[in-house]
């Protein structure tokens, strides 16, 4: 038995290490580290209420409207506001804006590059995909670059910019769209669908979103030039479809009315209930307590504290780890691919990436539907009274999974707000009954150490994750 | 020219920021400036042991390397231990190897106003996180290099300031630093860049007619001038947000909501809600810059009584409800 500590982790968001148990070369357990601790939950305790719009967008700067759309919904929640149809709309597209644009950003420029390492130089693939992908330099970079500062133009329109916007308020949104800016914001659509379409798949999008099963997927992609295509034939080479898996438990929280809220396990799907939401603390940095619901959590530092190893908790429904994301979202809405894909080999590298994508094809012409919908002159955003106490909850999709705020209000000002971010529940360690994380389970087995193929890299990359938000 | 990036107590949004340049791709705009990276953590294949050895290398002064770049705050605490951040993979605080890589570097950039000034990090009543700037605590000069630290080119740290950095600062003042070096008179008192830092964010505001007719916003989503009632800074906050546009034709007054001086030391502890305005007897206490309170009631008084209709009742509604009149005829 040796162990061997892996970081920096770059490519993600935020800094990461794992620490690793070899067994003859296989990993016996794994033990995933958030080294940077933030304290926001700290931050916003004492601060007039709104004054959460404007801070907790700050603690990612990948997901930061995600954050404010949890924010936003939470607060809503406390002032009993609905939104009106434009402001609902608008904060779809926000959100949609981001979400898509963190896909793209995750799979060109953070997780392709590993396929362009040395140790795959014997490969078939390995010449294009390197020319391609190589961090940097890879002749990708120039292309979706354009494609993302373009795409990411809809902010300017929808959020007055990105990261960090204030747009998003609990009665919708403070940008009401011109007719003629409705024109242009589809025209910022058309053009990222060519990309993705001339580029990232080879095909339309529509065709795209009914590949229905792994085999009609891989018949689709034989032989076809596009990123997507050249992705699937190196991954399955490498048989990343069959490696990652993770205890197969998938949440998540719906998004844009379009992708249901709702909890997949063992094939089936159940609905989803908050209250089933725990937190743990047994092995973070953090003052020991039984496992709370976020409503009544705390967050208190004990960095001394001898059986914790990383900053992040443990967050559990119904006592288990959860794995959120893209494909958490389209096994709990159903979608056929992915749900073939899981119940041959569970949740896999590929699988992940494959939900990612799948998303930019579904979504996209669901952004096209809403910009269409959106009708200048009438309201973005309701108006409402904060009351002087009470108490809400925000629960949305951020690109990475499910992400939670729950906040307590008195007199006016925050007296609690504690925060469940995606990479919380993904890249959580083990809890007080010794149950590891989704990640720290998806590696147990694999090859790793002197000489092993970089399949480590691949597996931690497949979740996406945001390590400023974990640990916020 | 080589450059390092380090990450710390932030959000990583100045890195996304900078991936939205334009109108030419990042990468391709940067190395036909001459300017690469050595590492970057968001951005480099290197990584793990790999990563670790540059890192090592340039600290020890064996790699050399031209700019250091770090976005985020300095977590020196618990205790001054540094363990808020320990870098992964070697269990050294973060603000270790900012020490000793500023000590190699020609020029040490901020990146972003946490790491110039502490940020949101540090406006934790009673500062937990021990966090500061890189040469300021908020305003005062001092944070983790201190105040007397010269780089080897001869400049204290420079503040590329903001929450976060548009792309524009960032690449101009590489680009600049790049082909024409970066002499200590295009910086401000807060060692800004003056090029975007010598503006207000009020300088080609979208909302001008209202603020000229002091025809206020009275609500989120209204188009009048937000100074008045929803906080809105952009009359003293030091930025070119509204001549420089934010992915491609925005900002925080186009996007309809207050600007709050983002860009300005401390601004993360207003001393008030954020999307309000602060007064004393019906008068901002926030003046715009520059002008004496007198002349400023003086003048709101006397444009306020001389507020055009459609000004009045467009300020206060999400759309123009009264549009401008047509003239038919020449004479």
């Amino acid at each position: 038995m040796s162990r061997i500590v892996l970081g920096p982790f770059n490519r993600v968001e935020g800094d990461l290490e794992i620490s690793l148990d070899l067994d003859g070369g296989r990993i016996g357990q794994a033990r995933v580290n958030s080294p940077l601790f933030r304290g926001f939950e700290q931050l916003l305790v004492g601060r007039p209420a709104l004054d959460a719009l404007a801070i907790v967008p700050r603690i990612c700067g990948i997901c930061s409207v995600a954050q404010s759309a949890a924010a936003a919904a939470a607060l809503a929640d406390a002032m009993g506001i609905t939104l009106p149809p434009n402001g609902r709309l608008a904060r779809q597209l926000i959100q949609a804006t981001e979400n898509l644009a963190d896909h793209l950003t995750h799979f060109y420029l953070f997780f392709m590059p590993d396929f362009a390492r040395p140790a795959y130089a014997d490969r078939p693939w390995y010449g294009s995909v390197a020319r391609r992908f190589t961090a940097l330099t890879g002749d990708a970079a120039a292309e979706v670059l354009t494609a993302r500062a373009n795409f990411l133009k809809l902010m300017g329109f929808l959020a007055g910019r990105w990261p960090h916007s204030l747009a998003i308020q609990p009665g919708g949104s403070t940008r009401a769209i011109t007719a003629g800016e409705r024109i242009r914001l589809l025209a910022l659509l058309r053009e990222f669908r060519s990309f993705l379409e001339k580029r990232l798949f080879g095909d339309d999008l529509g065709a795209v979103a009914q590949l229905d099963s792994k085999a009609a997927l891989l018949a689709w992609a034989d032989g076809r030039v596009a990123d997507f295509p050249a992705f699937l034939r190196a991954a399955l080479d490498l048989g990343l479809d069959q490696l990652g898996r993770a205890g197969d438990v998938f949440l998540s929280h719906g998004a844009y009315a379009l992708f249901p809220a709702g909890v997949r396990a063992s094939g089936a799907t159940a609905a989803f209930d908050a209250a089933q939401i725990a937190e743990d603390s047994t092995h973070a940095w953090l003052l020991d307590s039984p496992p709370r619901h976020p409503a009544n959590g705390e967050t208190i530092v004990a960095a001394d504290k001898a059986a914790a190893y990383t900053w992040c908790k443990a967050p559990r429904y119904a006592g288990q780890p959860a794995e959120v994301g893209a494909l958490a979202r389209q096994l709990v809405a159903g979608n056929p691919l992915l749900v073939d894909f899981v119940a041959r080999d569970g949740g896999s590298v590929v699988a992940r990436v494959v939900a990612r994508l799948l998303e930019l094809a579904l979504v996209l012409p669901a952004m096209e539907a809403w910009v269409q919908a959106l009708r200048p002159g009438e309201a973005f955003c309701a108006q409402g009274k904060l009351p002087d106490e009470g108490s809400g909850v925000g629960l949305v999709e951020a690109a990475r999974g499910s992400l939670g705020h729950w906040l307590n209000i008195k007199r006016g000002r925050i007296e609690r707000y504690q925060i469940i971010a995606p990479t919380t529940w993904n890249f959580s360690p083990r809890d007080a009954t010794g149950q590891p994380g989704p990640l720290e389970l998806a590696l147990v087995g694999l090859a790793a150490g002197e000489g092993a193929l970089p399949t480590v890299q691949h597996v931690v990359r497949s979740f996406d994750p945001c390590m400023v938000c974990t640990v916020h | 020219m080589k450059v390092l990036w380090l990450q710390s107590g932030g959000c990583g949004g100045c890195t996304q920021s900078l991936l939205c340049a334009e109108p030419r791709p990042l990468f391709d705009e940067l190395r036909d400036a001459g300017i690469e990276f050595v590492w970057h953590p968001a951005l480099a294949q290197a990584s793990g042991e790999e990563a670790q050895a540059i890192l090592e290398a340039c600290a020890a002064g064996q790699t050399p390397f031209d700019v250091l770049c770090v976005e985020g705050a300095m977590l020196r605490g618990p205790n001054g231990s540094g363990k808020f951040h320990l870098m992964a993979g070697n269990g050294r605080p973060l603000t270790e190897w900012v020490e000793r890589l500023a000590g190699q570097a020609s020029y040490v950039f901020a990146i972003g106003s946490c790491t110039a000034y502490g940020g949101f990090s540090a406006s934790t009543p009673g500062n937990p996180l021990e966090a500061c700037g890189l040469q300021y605590d908020e305003q005062t000069p001092g944070g983790l290099l201190g105040a007397d630290f010269r780089s080897k080119g001869g400049l204290p740290v420079v503040n590329i300031a903001g929450c976060p950095t548009h792309p524009g600062w960032v690449v101009d003042t590489l680009e600049k630093l790049a082909l024409e070096g970066l002499p200590a008179s295009d910086l401000d008192d807060f060692g800004r860049p003056l090029f975007y830092a010598g503006e207000l964010v009020h300088h080609g505001c979208p909302r001008n007619e209202y603020y000229e007719f002091k025809a206020s916003a009275e609500k989120p989503s209204d188009l009048g001038c937000l100074m008045e009632n929803l906080g809105c800074k952009g009359t003293q906050a030091h930025a070119d947000c509204n001549l420089r546009a934010w992915n491609g034709s925005g900002s925080c007054l186009r996007g309809g909501f207050a600007c709050i001086a983002c860009t300005e030391p401390g601004f993360e502890s207003p001393g008030h809600a954020f999307q309000e305005t602060p007064k004393v007897a019906g008068i901002p206490i926030g003046l715009p810059s520059d002008m004496p309170k007198a002349w400023f009631v003086a003048l709101a008084a006397l444009s306020k009584s001389a507020t055009p209709k459609r000004v009045r009742d467009n300020a206060r509604a999400d759309h123009t409800v009264v549009r401008p009149a047509v003239r038919k005829g020449s004479k």
